[in-house]
């Protein structure tokens, strides 16, 4: 197989390749096991939001509010079933984000599909209203215990371990949630006609239209199962870090986009793989887990993410920019 | 039907908005007559919301163009940083007035680095204005959170309060900065080459590269622009609190962007008019202190912005499709 | 009648204010081929939206089959075997050649899973059918212009379809591909396939078709069997006169040269291009789509940079890839597709003018906005632009008066060469006699004037000299009055 240098896959993959080349060669701890668990633990939630974030964006659309649905969801369920229903399971707690999440997606959708508003504003000023929402009407204060049913999926881990200098190292549970989410969307993007008309509309909106898209119902979906992924993506974040606090993960939507667009998917729409999106999520996880390793402070972390998007997208636009000055 | 006095203030989004400011400012005046009407609620108002309004026209200049400026409180605090470090290493004699000016010399050259980085990589390296300033925005804030390693700085001298906390004849220095700003803002936009121009590519970028206009070079200016709007934004926070700080006002990147819009700034380009995000600006500053009168959170302050952005787009949508068919 | 397949009857629309067409009635018979003839903004594409169900009529009537319809829309259009081939294609640039071809049969059956051997072999056999060639597997973008037009018919014929419409089939195809295209139609006629082909070149429409229908203005202006005209009929029946293309009297010989082209290369894109203009002259240069016209064109507007090679302008170099320089040095271009290239849509007709005149009133940093507007509201009377108000977006004015707007913007700067890239491209018949007329006062000005334009009758009626590119070279140069329109039509496209 040739590798198409071009593609961002390949330049992120070599740079998650050197950067681990010379994390290793100044610290040959950093081979291990536990630098594997962490890197896998810091990309659960980051991952779920990147797929979700892929597919708005290979519609042609963009959304900023799925942190907020995110935040929403999870301290929503964690205190309704403290309150009503402790005895439910832990799947049931899932399932209860993914609905939660379903309905606030679908707020977006019948702004962006039926009213035809913009991408970027409506999901800005949702952002900011289910975040006010649940901050003004439901609560502040961090929900520290958690209901049993998230409790328990906190606990679950499927590898557990012990290092050779006595610490321990384990991978949670939710890891598979995220492999099922990757799967699950690469199944709709590229297996079912549904997918192939999300791809068709970010390529052309006209075009979709002309042969008979249901565009505005494609678009709903869209915006739908975003919510989806993104409430599931709230109850693994609260149920793994014990707590369910409201003022958790909004602010982490661009980075999301960044890690995204850093695998070759692009803004404009119809363009963007899963793979790309798994290995902009490990380029990010890597730089915020061990930059430190090679030496450089952990407070120049957002530099060093900075210049990796100003690369990663730069590179790109600077090559399609010759390209249309060569063929123009 | 001839169209009266109030149906054609309606149809232009000033209009419209004018109507709601004052709607808002009448029905916070109807719940808090005696608060928030006093004299020390208008003071304090007009104290708070400079700092964003400045913000919020870096915003509008990017957007006429059709792009965004997502760096603008990156700039504001590594301006804030580089003024705080020359303030606190430096001292001066009596007031510290000298060494304050040039603290705020240095800022707005911040600024203007900042603003020449984010336009070269959008106008000369062709990076989508929206990733190029995220990026960029985190590297601004990455270099200020390395440089003080997240705390704030504090200790400045007594000339470094003035900006953000005196007043002038009873009007708070803040508002008359941004006064002057937003009058120079609107004049650049209205009554010079390089205003029309941005505008126009902002229309239609294309038509403006077949007209023979300057594009890289207008690019390039409008992000400078918006790079020293944002360092001056800083320089009246670090004032207002007496310190500086890597992650201050990062709640203000999402306002911007609102009020901007709010104020009829079209997102994608071509049009908007500084009196909008005037009018905008005081709506958003009459709710959030009228609420905060009456009891109402202040995070009841980001739905009600959230809701307001909303329905104002949707108003502003209906109306076009209504006037097309 | 009950053996058509589609009719219409006083279809009427009208765009804000302005119809489209006009009380349009015809019927379509199975198998038949059909002409659809009219000059550009005749109401041609129009029709074709309302037919594929993408604009709905706001009046008239439209039956299948003997079948009234309601409201139509783009599936339903399609599952009554209407299938459209639009001028830019409407195909997916991101998606492959298979799935381009096989995605509406797809939708059509109401598939919910991909079947990529189905679609594979449904795009693998519709090719076949067509008797060409195309790599299944690439990504419809990197293909060239012929065969996304191929990919296009295709995905048509993918579906069971009753009547095919081609929308200007033949602008990008060279003539063997037009011979090809001609196979195509009577192939499809012969297995009872009805082909409405839409077109403004004569000689083809006259060649494939059976029945001719002529619309100008939005009103049908003729209808009757192909056998029934000539060319010079159509013409006629197009533009509403009689024009026998008549070329403008010639240069005088004292005539200076103005702007000399030399040696103008770009890999892939024009070769070795080398040509003079003169004071006064009007110059055409046409070729197929992608010989290379367009390129050249924004190449003496610094739009593009060529490899190598040298402008100049009354003897001074002109600074090459710059659009700056270009202007700087009175060069002007206007530019072929005016809505996304042309205008600033949504700004006043005054801003558009104005743009072009910025710099030369605010040399001190104000901009003298009562001095531009002046000018420009100046502009408008001496071009005789009809806008009601003139600070209204320029959206709201008719085609031929945003070409004058888009004309104004150059000559309010008083430039020495225009180039002017399809001119009347979209405008009424009326006002491309009008704009003929400000081609020619211009050059009676002194201008040198080169006008880019697949339009044949506009070459030969507003030219001196017409230059024909073909694969990216100029290949021929030919004294205007020395050809017949057909001539030009064969010389362009063998």
């Amino acid at each position: 197989m040739t590798i198409d240098w071009s593609r961002n896959e390949a330049l992120v993959a070599l740079v998650i390749i050197a950067f681990c080349a010379l994390a290793a060669a100044s610290d040959p701890g950093f081979l291990s096991i536990a630098t594997l668990t962490d890197l896998l633990r810091g990309g659960i939630v980051l991952g779920i939001f990147a797929v979700g974030a892929l597919i708005v964006l290979i519609s042609g659309g963009i959304d900023v509010s799925f942190t907020a649905i995110a935040a929403f969801t999870m301290y929503v369920t964690a205190m309704v079933l403290n309150a009503a229903m402790p005895w439910l399971p832990w799947w049931a707690a899932l399932v209860m984000g993914m609905g939660i999440g379903a309905c606030l997606g679908s707020i977006n959708g019948v702004l962006i599909a039926v009213m035809g508003l913009p991408t970027l504003i409506v999901t800005l000023g949702t952002l900011s209203m289910f975040r006010g929402f649940m901050l003004t009407f439901i609560g502040q204060k961090q929900i520290t215990t958690l209901p049993p049913g998230m409790r328990e999926f906190g606990r679950m881990m499927i590898v557990r371990g012990e290092n050779a200098d006595g610490s321990f190292y384990s991978l949670h549970a939710a890891f598979l949630v995220t492999v099922l989410a990757i799967v699950l969307t690469w199944a709709i993007l590229h297996r079912t006609m549904l997918g192939r008309q999300i791809f068709a509309i970010g390529g052309s909106v006209e075009s979709a239209r002309r042969i008979g898209i249901n565009v505005r119902g494609v678009q709903f979906f869209v915006y739908v199962y975003v919510g989806v992924l993104a409430g599931l993506a709230g109850i693994i974040h609260s149920s793994m870090a014990r707590v369910a606090n409201p003022f958790d993960l909004v602010g982490l939507e661009l980075s999301v986009i960044a890690a995204v667009v850093l695998g070759g998917a692009r803004l404009a729409g119809g363009h963007g793989t899963l793979t790309g999106t798994v290995l902009g999520v490990t380029l990010i996880v890597l730089v915020r887990n061990s930059l430190i390793v090679l030496g450089i402070p952990a407070t120049w972390q957002s530099v060093a993410i900075g210049v990796l998007i100003l690369i990663g997208t730069g590179l790109p636009a600077w090559q399609a920019k010759r390209a249309a000055a060569r063929a123009a | 039907m001839n169209p009266t006095p109030l149906s054609r203030v309606l149809a232009s989004t000033e209009g419209r908005l004018a109507v709601i400011a004052a709607i808002v400012f009448l029905v916070m005046s109807a719940l808090a007559p005696d608060r928030f009407l006093s004299l020390q609620n208008m003071t304090s108002m007009a104290f708070q919301f400079p700092e964003f309004a400045i913000l919020a026209l870096a915003m509008t200049v990017t957007m006429l163009t059709g792009g965004i400026d997502l760096s603008v409180v990156g700039i504001a605090n590594l301006s804030a940083i580089m003024a705080a470090t020359i303030l606190t290493r430096v001292t001066g004699s009596g007031d510290g007035t000298a060494i304050v000016l040039v603290a705020y010399g240095a800022a707005i050259g911040v600024g203007v680095m900042a603003g020449l980085f984010n336009g070269v990589l959008v106008a000369t390296l062709g990076l989508p204005p929206i990733l190029a300033t995220l990026g960029s925005g985190l590297i601004f804030t990455g270099i200020a959170i390395a440089l003080t390693g997240g705390s704030a700085m504090m200790g400045f001298p007594a000339a470094s309060a003035w900006i953000g906390n005196a007043t002038v004849f009873g009007v708070p220095a803040p508002l008359i900065l941004f006064g002057v700003l937003a009058v120079l803002i609107s004049l650049l936009l209205s009554r010079t080459a390089f205003g029309v121009k941005l505008r126009m590519f902002g229309a239609n970028p294309l038509a403006a590269r077949f007209a023979a206009i300057n594009i890289d070079a207008m690019l390039i200016k409008v992000y400078v622009l918006s790079g020293v709007l944002a360092s001056v934004a800083g320089m009246v926070v670090m004032s207002r609190a007496n310190s500086a700080k890597a992650d201050y006002g990062s709640s203000y990147l999402l306002l911007a962007v609102l009020i901007a819009v709010l104020g009829g700034v079209n997102p994608y380009g071509g049009y908007g008019r500084v009196i909008g995000v005037v009018l905008a600006v005081l709506t958003m500053q009459f709710l959030s202190s009228g609420l905060n009168m009456v009891g109402v959170s202040n995070f009841a302050r980001e739905l009600i912005w959230g809701g307001l952005l909303i329905f104002v787009m949707i108003v502003n949508t209906w109306r076009v499709r209504r006037r097309r068919s | 009648m009950l053996n058509d397949l589609v009719t219409l009857d006083g279809v009427t629309k009208t765009y804000s204010g302005i119809t489209a067409l006009d009380g349009v009635g015809f019927s379509i018979a199975a198998g038949e081929a059909v002409c659809l003839a009219g000059e550009n903004g005749s109401g041609k594409s129009t029709l074709i939206k309302i037919l594929a169900g993408v604009e709905q009529p706001d009046r008239g009537e439209i039956a299948f089959s003997g079948q009234r319809q309601g409201l139509l829309n783009p599936r339903l259009s399609a599952a009554a075997g209407i299938k459209v081939i639009f001028q830019d294609f409407s195909l997916f640039p991101n998606l492959t050649v298979a799935e381009n071809i096989a995605f509406s049969a797809e939708l059509g059956i109401g598939a919910k899973l991909v079947r990529r051997a189905r679609m594979q072999d449904l795009a693998r056999r519709t090719l076949e059918r067509i008797g060409v060639d195309i790599p299944l597997h690439a990504a419809v973008e990197t293909l060239p212009v012929a065969h996304k037009q191929l990919v296009a018919i295709c995905r048509a014929l993918a579906t069971e379809a009753k009547l095919i419409i081609m929308d200007e089939p033949t602008a990008a195809l060279t003539e063997r591909e037009v011979r090809v295209l001609l196979d195509i139609i009577r192939r499809l006629t012969a297995d009872g396939v009805a082909v409405l082909f839409v077109s403004h070149k004569l000689a083809e429409v006259l060649e494939v078709c059976q029945k001719v229908i002529v619309l100008r203005n939005g009103q049908k202006v003729a209808e009757g069997p192909a056998h029934d005209f000539d060319a010079a009929s159509l013409t006629r029946h197009m533009t509403g006169h009689d024009v026998a293309p008549r070329p403008p009297a010639p240069l005088p010989a004292t005539a200076p040269t103005l702007l000399r082209v030399e040696g103008l290369h770009k890999t892939g894109a024009f070769d070795d291009v080398s040509f003079n203009l003169r004071a006064g002259e009007v110059l055409g240069v046409s070729g197929l789509l992608g010989s290379g016209r367009t390129a050249l064109a924004k190449a003496l507007f610094g739009l593009l940079a060529p490899d190598r090679g040298r402008i100049t302008l009354d003897g001074r170099n002109v600074v090459l890839g710059n659009p700056l320089a270009a202007a700087e040095a009175g060069i002007g271009y206007v530019p072929e597709d005016r809505l996304t290239e042309g205008l600033f849509l949504t700004q006043s007709i005054l801003q558009n003018i104005a743009i072009g005149r910025l710099d030369a009133h605010g040399r001190s940093g104000i901009l003298d906005l009562g001095g531009l507007m002046d000018e420009a509201r100046d502009w408008l009377k001496r071009l005789s632009v009809k806008a009601a108000n003139p600070d209204a977006p320029v959206r709201s004015l008719s085609g031929g008066n945003q070409q004058r707007v888009v004309l104004a913007r150059w000559m309010a700067r008083s430039p020495r060469v225009l180039v002017l890239n399809g001119p009347s491209v979209g405008v009424d018949v009326g006002s491309k006699a009008e704009i003929h007329g400000i081609i020619a006062d211009l050059a009676a000005q002194g201008l040198g004037i080169i006008v880019i334009s697949d339009d044949l009758p506009e070459l030969l009626s507003t030219c001196q000299r017409i230059l024909v590119m073909k694969a990216g070279k100029l290949v021929e140069d030919i004294p205007a009055g020395q050809v017949t329109e057909t001539d030009l039509a064969h010389r362009l496209a063998s």
